[in-house]
């Protein structure tokens, strides 16, 4: 207990916690993002209703405008879409599908790339050569498309009845595939510096077990920087599963993410109900915001050469 | 150095038959053509006959061969929607996309690099701030909703700009221009810029940050040391050494600009390979959709290969390592 | 009040400049997909075949009020109950000024029914064309055929002489590798002819001054551009750069209304919208035990569940118009009395389903398309919850159109969505052989669920050959009845026409959805 009040006091009087002080912008981005996180976390609790309880839905609500505005009821306060779902709850419910499919692509791309990094940079050879060959195939495409592609085998992989209730994982693999490579480079290129360092040369000699070597001596050097990719990434899986989405191979509209919201309110712009399309994409455009300046400040703060 | 040629051509070859069997693998679970050819009154013999008609009973790996090799030779088959040859439907719409991507390409380097030049020097200013917390927003938004938005801004109430298509485009051979019209330049705007914005903010970061660093360097401490004028050091000295990394990544970045045009292309009804993928997709037309992934993977692998030989020659250590690509962040 | 009277003349003038208007008697049209190709003769789609009707003719058409007239035949009779004998029109020019002959019938006639022919399903009943003189042919049939002009509504007639010298006499395979001369190229009788194509960019046609019909239009240019996403192609007719619209969405029509220079015509439609049912002995993805849905009182105990009125007010926004048969007011077989829908009523569908011994509702899957029909997905979650209120545990999937129907025609969806126009035939018959009637290798296609009724399969026989008009007709009706009491299928309703145009276009909205531009005037 004691150990871990000393650390968090010299966190709080260390560089990294006085730089974000500093920063009034990146205080700002920190705290709407937890708040969005503890939102989509608590949606169950914090929603007023469950969009998901699709017998409670009667379409004798729908289209109802926000609390402000004439004709409207007030237990829906940001209104109601053409299902007659409350759009507060919806965009609660769709962020924490959002925040799930981009933590969870964005754990599984940086597990995938900081073990493949590791391995390659530290045992070298043909191994490494493969790993690296394989990621500059992938790094030559653009993102969207080779998510298309594993979206497309996995579909085609998986019995029918399974795809839609799969959605969500068909997403996070089809994501995760296809950004570990950043990962990897980042992590083999400080590993193959670590490598020769004398401490690790003399922890071989004297018979220490390569992953032992590489879980205390390597691991923690690298962690820096991928903690910055992976903030980046976050706002990026986002989006992507919302082009995704746009694109028809994302979450179905009886189970939404914030992209789908976003792609079947588009279809009610020019009608008049602007509440079921301009509130998603707000929130969506704010949680990519706040975790891309948070990812720029961690991105200037970690590196010792803007010191 | 012939060997290193060799090795990444072959290394390229392998990289084409890889995409192609995936994107041959995947579009044979997508959907039965069948369904999209015949009318809804056919009956059962009619649909088997279509099948059989379309070497669609055959084993995978038997119409897998046939795609391979009808493909090297530049055949692809018959698109199942169009009744035409496929690589004729490509070659159609290539010069659409070409024209798109280029002036996006271009439209992201002419704002990126002078915003970010102007960021990195003045980097307190409120204009700068504005610049970076709006390119920020820019790109914080689904381009789908963007796209929807400028046309809502740009076409229905301003009335300045075409919401869709190309406008008039002049045929020089087989290729279609959109830039020798009047109407052709201005339906280009809309789209260009929508496609561009992600590109653009990460040029005008890019060029800010570099641009910032190589200002620290002891370098640029000593011109400015010996008294050499502000303007002389910013763009004679740290805007040249600020360039390499952006003509690395914009090379990179291209291969970005084509896949992203199919959200582009769908939203402006822009008439090239990315909305003849998308409506492939959802015909289940697979020699359109098998084709347009071999094509666009063709242009990266020739673009990276081409770095790498590239590199190759100008610094031979990098024999075997190609350096990275930076990734700049976003 | 000069001032004033100034001032609006100068704003009506702005709002026609931003405007934009088409030159005289050009209309720019815009729909959400592009035609498949230039040959009618390649493909099924009504789309398509429709739009290419403006440059081919067949020998009978339909008119604005979808009955039957004389186009390319001006008179046809049976000489046999199994022959009938079509005169033809004379003096017709094709656009490269041929003549148009009983040789151009009866090599167009062999090209549509050609083994190759993708269209050959569309008039299964010719047996063979003969040719008595230039202008009379002799239609040969496997047997009485009530449905044979309906038929040949659809079937576009070629020049032989043009097809010959372009080495097009056989319809187009695409296995075989080679490109189609008809795909790219027309030459037709018909009101416009083509100028040039861009496939999924524009495709210009110019009228045809020499056409034999009196136009009814003032068109001199039709430039067609298909918009696939909503919200441009609305955008485009708001901007001004787009006359016309065909679809508009539902949704939007209040915005479109309510701008200046707009309009937006809407009517009911043909299609009826409708699910179908699992009927075999297991569900596909059930967690009961057998299939509840062979049980007829379970399937009206669905029907009773879903309250049309409140879909038809909401998500169809008052426009749709509820359907208790299966087929339209417009098509032949309808009646009445068998359009009459089982209330809505939740409790009795409770109750029905308790009867059953199913206390608790049960579960299976409900597979809607999302691309097909106006507005299909919004109605399929709506239904999804009324279901779900009177208990039962509907599985919803909603996807893209040729996924979807893969699904169900597989027999792997326990409730479908599906959509019926009776196009190109307009009549019942087309529910009763592909829907209604048990499949088999030639009828049924379109009964993946396996409802088998040996009453409908009889009376279905009797309707295809059936050459009495008034007969015919009751034995639809009776067969119609017989569907709606055991709920052979859950009809919802006839989903709406959605159009819109700029305020100086005229077009005639025909109730099968198709625009017919010869009818069309701009001012």
């Amino acid at each position: 207990m004691a150990t871990l009040a000393a650390r968090l006091r010299s966190f709080t009087a260390g560089d990294l916690f006085y730089s974000f002080r500093r920063s009034r912008t990146t205080v700002l981005a920190t705290t709407v993002l937890a708040l969005m996180m503890l939102g989509a976390l608590l949606a169950p609790l914090v929603a007023p209703h469950d969009p998901f309880d699709i017998a409670s839905l009667s379409l004798l609500d729908s289209e109802l405008p926000p609390a402000w505005m004439e004709g409207s009821n007030p237990a829906y306060w940001l209104g109601t879409d053409t299902q007659a779902r409350d759009v507060f709850s919806s965009i609660l419910y769709g962020l924490r599908i959002s925040l799930f499919v981009g933590a969870a692509s964005v754990l599984l791309a940086a597990v995938l790339g900081v073990f493949l990094g590791l391995v390659g940079g530290y045992f070298g050879g043909l191994l490494d050569a493969v790993i690296m060959r394989v990621a500059d195939v992938l790094l030559s495409f653009p993102a969207i498309l080779v998510a298309l592609l594993i979206n497309g085998v996995l579909r085609g992989i998986l019995p029918a009845g399974q795809q839609e209730s799969a959605a969500l994982i068909v997403l996070v693999l089809s994501i995760g595939l296809t950004n570990w490579v950043q990962y990897a480079r980042t992590v083999r290129g400080s590993t193959l510096v670590e490598r020769q360092r004398e401490y690790v040369q003399a922890a071989r000699t004297i018979g220490v077990g390569s992953l032992r070597i590489m879980r205390a001596h390597i691991l923690p050097n690298v962690l820096g920087p991928v903690l910055v990719i992976a903030t980046i990434n976050l706002g990026m899986a986002v989006l992507t599963e919302a082009t995704l989405s746009f694109l028809g191979v994302g979450m179905p509209a009886t189970m939404p993410s914030l992209g789908t919201l976003i792609r079947v309110g588009n279809e009610y712009l020019f009608s008049g109900i602007w509440w079921v399309v301009i509130f998603p994409s707000a929130t969506l455009a704010i949680l990519v915001l706040a975790v891309n300046l948070l990812g720029d400040w961690l991105r200037d703060a970690l590196n010792p050469k803007l010191r | 150095m012939p060997l290193f040629i060799l090795r990444r051509v072959l290394q390229a070859v392998m990289v084409m038959l890889t995409v192609a069997f995936i994107a041959f693998l995947m579009f044979r679970f997508l959907g039965d053509p069948v369904n999209s050819i015949v009318s809804q009154d056919a009956t059962q013999v009619e649909r088997e006959q279509v099948r059989e008609r379309l070497g669609l009973d055959d084993p995978l790996l038997v119409q897998y061969g046939r795609f391979v090799v009808d493909a090297a030779r530049g055949d692809f088959g018959m698109s199942y929607r169009n009744a035409r040859p496929v690589s004729a439907l490509l070659a159609e719409r290539f010069p659409a996309t070409a024209e798109l991507v280029l002036v996006a390409a271009l439209m992201s380097l002419a704002i990126g690099i002078p915003f970010g030049i102007y960021t990195a020097l003045r980097p307190r200013g409120v204009l700068s701030q504005a610049l970076q917390i709006v390119s920020l927003i820019g790109i914080s938004l689904p381009t789908f909703v963007t796209g929807i938005l400028l046309i809502l801004c740009f076409s229905v109430w301003l009335g300045w700009l075409p919401s869709f298509g190309r406008g008039e485009v002049v045929d020089i051979g087989w290729w279609s221009t959109g830039f020798l019209t009047a109407s052709g330049l201005k339906a280009l705007i809309l789209p260009s810029f929508m496609l561009c914005i992600f590109q653009l903010t990460l040029i005008m970061r890019l060029v800010r940050a570099e641009m910032l660093e190589v200002m620290r360097t002891d370098y640029i401490k000593f011109a400015r040391a010996r008294g050499l004028k502000a303007r002389a050091i910013n763009f004679r000295h740290a805007l040249k050494n600020t360039l390499i990394p952006v003509v690395t990544i914009f090379g990179l970045q291209l291969g970005g600009l084509i896949a992203f045009a199919i959200i582009t292309e769908t939203v402006f009804q822009w008439p090239g390979m990315g909305a003849l993928f998308i409506q492939a997709v959802n015909f289940t037309d697979v020699p359109v959709m098998a084709a347009y992934l071999v094509l666009v993977s063709l242009i990266f692998v020739v673009i990276n290969t081409s770095v790498d030989l590239l590199y190759n020659v100008i610094d031979p250590r990098l024999r075997t390592e190609r350096k990275p690509a930076t990734n700049a962040g976003i | 009040m000069k001032r004033l009277l100034l001032a609006a003349t100068a704003a009506t003038l702005v709002g026609l400049s931003a405007a934009a208007p088409a030159s005289a008697a050009e209309i720019r049209y815009a729909s959400a997909g592009d035609i498949y190709g230039l040959d009618p003769h390649s493909m099924t789609d009504s789309f398509s075949i429709n739009f290419l009707q403006h440059i081919y003719e067949p020998l009978v058409r339909y008119s604005k009020d979808l009955k039957i007239e004389p186009a390319l035949a001006e008179r046809w009779e049976a000489v046999q109950p199994d022959v009938v004998r079509y005169h033809l029109r004379q003096g017709v020019k094709f656009h490269d000024g041929a003549a148009f002959t009983a040789d151009d019938v009866v090599v167009s006639l062999k090209r549509a029914t050609h083994e190759k022919s993708p269209i050959k399903g569309n008039l299964p009943a010719l047996k063979d064309v003969v040719k008595i003189d230039d202008f009379t042919v002799d239609l040969h049939l496997t047997g009485p055929t009530p449905l044979l002009n309906n038929f040949l509504t659809n079937m576009s007639i070629f020049d032989a002489g043009w097809l010959e010298a372009n080495n097009a006499v056989e319809p187009v395979n695409a296995q075989q590798g080679e490109e189609g001369f008809t795909t790219r190229n027309a030459n037709g009788t018909g009101p416009f002819k083509l100028e040039s194509r861009r496939p999924d960019a524009q495709t210009v046609l110019l009228a045809n001054e020499d056409w034999w019909d009196t136009p009814q239009h003032n068109l001199t240019k039709i430039i067609h551009t298909p918009i696939g996403s909503d919200a441009t192609r609305v955008a485009a007719l708001l901007s001004g750069e787009i006359d016309i619209i065909v679809p508009s969405p539902l949704q939007d029509a209040g915005r479109i209304a309510n701008s200046a220079g707009v309009k937006v015509l809407e009517a009911p439609g043909l299609r009826t919208i409708m699910m179908g049912f699992n009927i075999k002995d297991e569900l596909n993805d059930g967690d009961v035990e057998g299939n509840p849905f062979q049980n007829p009182a379970v399937r009206k105990a669905v029907y009773q569940a879903i309250n049309m009125d409140l879909i038809r007010d909401r998500i169809m926004r008052g426009k749709s118009r509820n359907a208790g048969a299966l087929v339209a007011p417009e098509v032949p077989g309808f009646d009445a009395a068998v359009n009459e829908r089982f209330a809505h009523d939740l409790e009795a569908a409770k109750a029905a389903l308790a009867e059953a011994g199913y206390p608790n509702g049960f579960q299976f899957n409900m597979n809607c398309p999302n691309d097909a029909y106006v507005n299909d997905e919004e109605i399929c979650q709506a239904m999804a919850a009324m279901l779900a209120q009177a208990g039962l545990k509907p599985k919803l999937v909603t996807e893209a159109r040729t996924l979807h129907f893969q699904k169900a025609l597989a027999g792997q969806a326990d409730l479908f969505m599906l959509g019926w126009a009776t196009l190109p035939m307009l009549d019942g018959y087309s529910v009763l052989s592909a829907m209604l009637h048990s499949p088999d290798d030639k009828l049924g296609t379109w009964n993946p669920g396996g409802y088998v009724n040996a009453k409908l399969d009889e009376l279905t026989e009797q309707v295809d050959v059936e050459l009495d008009e008034e007969k015919r007709r009751a034995l639809m009706v009776e067969a119609f009845a017989i569907a709606r009491d055991e709920v052979a299928w859950l009809p919802l309703h006839q989903q709406p026409l959605s159009w819109a145009t700029r305020d100086n276009v005229h077009v005639e909205q025909t109730a099968d959805d198709l625009l017919r531009l010869w009818y069309a005037k701009v001012d």
